[in-house]
Parts: C-alpha cells; sequence; structure tokens
C-alpha cells in the first residue's frame, strides 16, 4: 500500500497521465460539485498536495451495484483517477490481494491511519441470530463493520442497502437487516442513498472529501445536500407538462409517445430526493423518466414496502386487503353517507309519527 | 333562521354553562359573529381544498395542445396552496379567539374527558341520536357528542392537515425555505414523503366523512 506521504497528483504522474488531463479532471469536478470555476485549482492544488486519504471498502447484505456505478463514472478520466486518488485499501469485490493477506489489510490500516481512515460500507448488516446471515471473512459482518467503524474519520453508507436498509430490509425482513445508523451510532454517516447512487454523486463526494477534508453539509437525514437537496420533480425536463396538466394515461398511448408526464402512471419523482434528473446516467445519457419509465424512488426510505411502482397512492396493508386511501376513504363516505341517510329516514318517520300524535305543541320546534 | 335560533338560544341559557369564568362571557351576539365568518371562510376553503387536493391526487385527463400553452394543474395547485393559506391562517386566527372569546370558541378546542358530568351528557346525546330519549341536552354551543366529533375529527385532521400540507409544501418550496425549517420534522416521522401524501389523502376523507355528518347534524337541528 501507497505511503502516507503519497498523493493523488504524484500516483496519476506515474501512471502516465498528463498533467492536463488532470487539470480537465479537476475543472470537470469542480463544475460537478456545482462549485465555481476558481474551485478547479484549488481542487488540483488539494490533490497535488493532500496525502491520499485511505479509504476502506466493506460489503455486507447488497448486490454490488453500487460498485458497479462507481466504477462507471462518466469520464473515463474520473474512472481512472478515482480508483487512485482514494487509497483504496481494501475492498473485497476487485482488490488483488485474497483471504488472510486480505485480511490482514484491514487490520493494518485500522492501526496507522487510526482516526483518518474513511470506511466506504455498502450494504447492510443483519442483525437477527446474532448477524449469522452475512458471514465476511469467518465472522459475522456485524462484528467487522464496528471494529472497522470504532477508529474511522467518517462512514459513507453507499446506497440504500446502507443508507435505509433497501429490498432485503423488506417487510417481514427475516434476516433482520438494519441500515448503517442503527448499528453505528457514535460516528459521522454520509449517506449516499439510490439503488444505487448515480456514479458521479459518488465520486463527486469522494472528491469533496479529499478535497477539503472534511464532509460536505448534510441534509437532516444526512445527505449531502448538494446532491440530495432537490426532488427529482423539481429537475424534471417533464415537469411543464406536470404543470400544464398533460399526463400519460396508459404505457403504449399517445401521451407516452409524446412524453407527457408519468405522475398518473405512478412515477415517484414528487417523492423522490435524488440527481437523477440534474445529473443522469452513463454520463448524462439518460435517466428513467428520460427513458419513458416513472422514477420507483429508489433512494427514498421505504421505497421497497410502498406497494406497487405504477400507482400514485401507497397501498395501505392495515386493513386486511390491500386497499389505497382513495378507496378507504371513499368506502367510509360511503357507509357514513348510508347511516346518515338511513337516520334521517328514521327521523323524519318518528316526527311525522309524532306531529300525528300531537300535532299543535311540537310543531313550532322545527 | 338557524342562525337566529342558534343566538337566541345562546342568549337565554348562557348563564348555565358549567365552570367558566363569567367575566369573559361578553355577550353571545359578539362572541359569536367572528366563529360564523370564520366558519363561512372555512367551509370555503375546505370544500375547495377537497376539490383541488381531490383532483391533484388523481390527476387531470390529458389537455390537448404544446404545454407552452396549458397551466391547468398548475392553476389546480395554486388553488389548492393559496386555499390552504387561508384556511391556515383562519385556524390560526379561531385558535386566537378560542383564548379571548368566550366559553363556547373553546369547545372544539378542549374537550374535558375525564370529567363523569361529560360522559353522561354524551350518553344522553347518543340515546338522543338512537331515539332513545327526545329531550334535547344543552342548547348552547355544541353538544358534548358534537364537541367529542368536533375535536376529534375536525380539530384534530385539521392540525394534522396543516402540518402535513405544509410540510409537502416546503419540499417544493425548497430545504431551505421557512415551511420547511418549520415542518421538515414531519419528514423525521414518515422518512418517505410518499407516506405523507398519503395520510394527507386520507385526512381529506376523514373531513369529507366529518362534513357529511356535520352537515346531516345540523339540518336535523334546524
Amino acid at each position: 500500500m501507497g505511503g502516507p506521504t503519497e498523493t493523488f497528483y504524484s500516483v496519476i504522474r506515474r501512471q502516465g497521465m498528463t498533467r492536463r488531463s488532470f487539470h480537465k479532471f479537476c475543472t470537470l469536478t469542480a463544475a460537478s460539485l456545482g462549485l465555481s470555476p476558481l474551485a478547479a485549482s484549488s481542487i488540483a492544488n488539494a490533490l497535488e498536495t493532500k496525502p491520499r486519504v485511505p479509504v476502506i471498502w466493506l460489503h455486507g447484505l447488497e448486490c454490488t451495484c453500487c460498485s458497479e456505478s462507481f466504477i462507471r463514472s462518466a469520464h473515463p478520466l474520473i474512472k481512472d483517477a478515482l480508483l487512485s486518488m482514494i487509497s483504496l485499501d481494501y475492498d473485497d469485490t476487485i482488490m488483488a490481494a485474497a483471504g488472510h493477506q486480505a485480511e490482514a489489510i484491514l487490520e493494518e490500516t485500522r492501526a496507522k491511519y487510526k482516526g483518518r481512515y474513511v470506511l466506504a460500507v455498502e450494504g447492510n448488516p443483519p442483525l437477527n441470530e446474532g448477524g449469522m446471515f452475512c458471514i465476511d471473512g469467518g465472522k459475522p459482518f456485524v462484528e467487522k463493520l464496528r471494529c472497522m467503524a470504532e477508529e474511522a474519520m467518517a462512514i459513507i453508507a453507499w446506497g440504500t442497502c446502507a443508507s435505509w436498509g433497501c429490498v432485503h430490509a423488506a417487510k417481514p425482513n427475516p434476516t433482520g437487516a438494519a441500515s448503517i445508523d442503527k448499528v453505528i451510532t457514535n460516528k459521522p454517516i454520509i449517506k449516499v442513498p439510490g439503488c444505487p447512487p448515480i456514479a458521479e454523486v459518488m465520486s463527486g463526494l469522494v472528491t469533496f472529501i479529499t478535497t477539503f477534508g472534511k464532509l460536505p453539509e448534510l441534509d437532516r437525514r444526512g445527505r449531502p445536500s448538494m446532491f440530495y437537496s432537490e426532488r427529482i420533480h423539481d429537475k424534471c425536463y417533464r415537469r411543464s407538462h406536470f404543470d400544464a396538466g398533460q399526463f400519460v394515461e396508459e404505457w403504449d398511448d399517445k401521451y407516452a409517445r409524446k412524453g407527457y408526464c408519468l405522475y398518473k402512471m405512478g412515477c415517484k419523482g414528487p417523492t423522490t430526493y435524488n440527481a437523477c434528473s440534474a445529473i443522469r446516467w452513463n454520463g448524462g445519457v439518460s435517466f428513467p423518466i428520460q427513458s419513458g419509465h416513472g422514477c420507483f424512488g429508489c433512494s427514498e426510505d421505504g421505497f421497497w414496502d410502498n406497494g406497487s411502482f405504477y400507482d400514485r397512492l401507497t397501498t395501505i396493508k392495515q386493513f386486511g386487503i390491500e386497499e389505497n386511501a382513495d378507496q378507504i376513504g371513499m368506502a367510509a363516505a360511503g357507509v357514513v353517507g348510508l347511516t346518515v341517510a338511513a337516520h334521517a329516514a328514521v327521523t323524519a318517520v318518528k316526527r311525522l309519527t309524532h306531529k300525528s300524535d300531537r300535532a299543535a305543541p311540537k310543531g313550532k320546534l322545527s | 333562521m338557524f342562525v337566529n335560533d342558534m343566538l337566541d338560544r345562546a342568549r337565554k341559557l348562557i348563564a348555565a354553562v358549567d365552570a367558566e369564568p363569567t367575566e369573559r362571557s361578553i355577550g353571545a351576539a359578539i362572541a359569536y359573529a367572528p366563529v360564523r365568518l370564520w366558519h363561512c371562510v372555512n367551509a370555503a376553503a375546505i370544500l375547495m381544498l377537497s376539490l383541488s387536493g381531490y383532483v391533484i391526487g388523481t390527476g387531470t385527463p390529458a389537455m390537448s395542445g404544446e404545454a407552452s400553452g396549458n397551466f391547468l394543474f398548475g392553476y389546480i395547485r395554486f388553488a389548492h396552496l393559496s386555499a390552504g393559506y387561508v384556511l391556515s391562517i383562519g385556524f390560526l386566527l379561531r385558535i386566537y379567539w378560542a383564548l379571548v372569546g368566550n366559553a363556547y370558541a373553546m369547545q372544539i378546542f378542549w374537550v374535558p374527558l375525564w370529567r363523569k358530568c361529560f360522559w353522561r351528557e354524551v350518553y344522553h346525546e347518543i340515546r338522543r341520536y338512537a331515539f332513545l330519549t327526545v329531550e334535547p341536552g344543552r342548547r348552547v354551543g355544541h353538544n358534548r357528542l358534537a364537541q367529542l366529533a368536533m375535536f376529534f375529527m375536525f380539530t384534530q385532521t385539521i392540525t394534522f392537515m396543516v402540518v402535513t400540507g405544509f410540510a409537502l409544501y416546503g419540499q417544493g418550496a425548497g430545504t431551505d425555505s421557512w415551511q420547511y425549517t418549520l415542518f421538515g420534522w414531519v419528514f423525521s416521522i414518515w422518512p418517505n414523503s410518499q407516506d405523507v401524501h398519503t395520510w394527507h389523502h386520507l385526512g381529506l376523507w376523514v373531513i369529507v366523512t366529518f362534513a357529511l355528518v356535520h352537515i346531516y347534524a345540523a339540518i336535523r337541528e334546524d
């Protein structure tokens, strides 16, 4: 592993990257972080002078889609650079070492970079049965996570698994899969939800931490504000159709071909905080809504338990059969309406019989 | 007339209210007028909110033409949001009036569930609505059953709707808006705002159900 004084710049120069490409990368990164053009030079300066931040990348219960996304970070230079920019000391999916050799690195980093390394966690630990549902290196993953988190500077919770729980935490959650913040409570946790998170969001976040040596501003729920402060809906290019009241009614109708708003098709854009509609995917090629399918809110807590992806209203399971708010509400209003009608009828009958009994005195009451 | 009738009854029986300081009862007619006014504004706002809210939840039929030539959904949402503001401000004024007005103005915010006589009166009202007795209970303000319904179905629901409504509004206004700062904590209870939408939508039906009973009871009393 690289020595503590090795900088990002020296690594990429050694790998044959030109200085020109390096500055291109800095400018792109500054732009993607929404910083001023001048920030590119401070990024360059930081990458040239600051020692690389050691990163330990753990994998719990997950599908590795975060890693898949990360290594596809749009610009080829970003992809190359990021793998060297951070000193990725341990990542069992893509590292060369294996077995005891690999596990030794964990101990080494933990001791050598006490309080200075970043712990990136992809996936989450299952807590039931003492964590036996996810064994990593011969012991429960939750133990490994606790152990490495103890000495970490900060923890990055990659993806919806680590942030909220994701599909393997779906009801009834037999393995007891729990988000990272349920296990680690005494360290700053940066949540980067999404299934997977956008590649540029991941690389942008890592760049921010290495450049400024601090954690980015987080929102109420622990997500970096720079990427998660707006909903898909707020920047959606189909928003004008939403405001105009132009909606797709069926998947293959003419409105779908015209690219109308997918609101009625259950698009979760209005309730999902992510940067898809701004940064898009695969180097800015597209994102779900642009491809004609509604957002299903993969970066939101509990999206896996909220019923169909194609309904606007959440299924409410407490009512036995699966109903949504409208059906329940209409049923309740209907029952009450009938009761009122029946009550009115009885009142009328009562009053009529009453009137015929003693017509004069009671009549003036009404 | 219903109003005059009520005012008349109120005047006659104002003294019969239990355990309220008499110096705060500043004459039923004066005390009652703001509540009537609020009732009108509130009813109109709720009607507008319910209709526009239902349409926002389900979506409109597709408008023809270019998106630039239409703003239907925008207008519907504008109507919903501005009616929401009217309702909220009215509700705040109503709370203020409950504090400075007479004892009846307080009724929908204050339910003495712990008092035995309260439950006796509730029981009486249930018997009355079940046609088991014809004697009306108290005739000033709300009867005890109505008070229960008012508090649990109206006051609580409206408070809930205002809070969740502003929280959802804060999402659109942005995380640096005062709406989000004041009401963003709602998303700590329901992390996925889709759930907040769902509950907000269920709230609509509670209000609709309440309105049905409310209007029926009022007409029946008349």
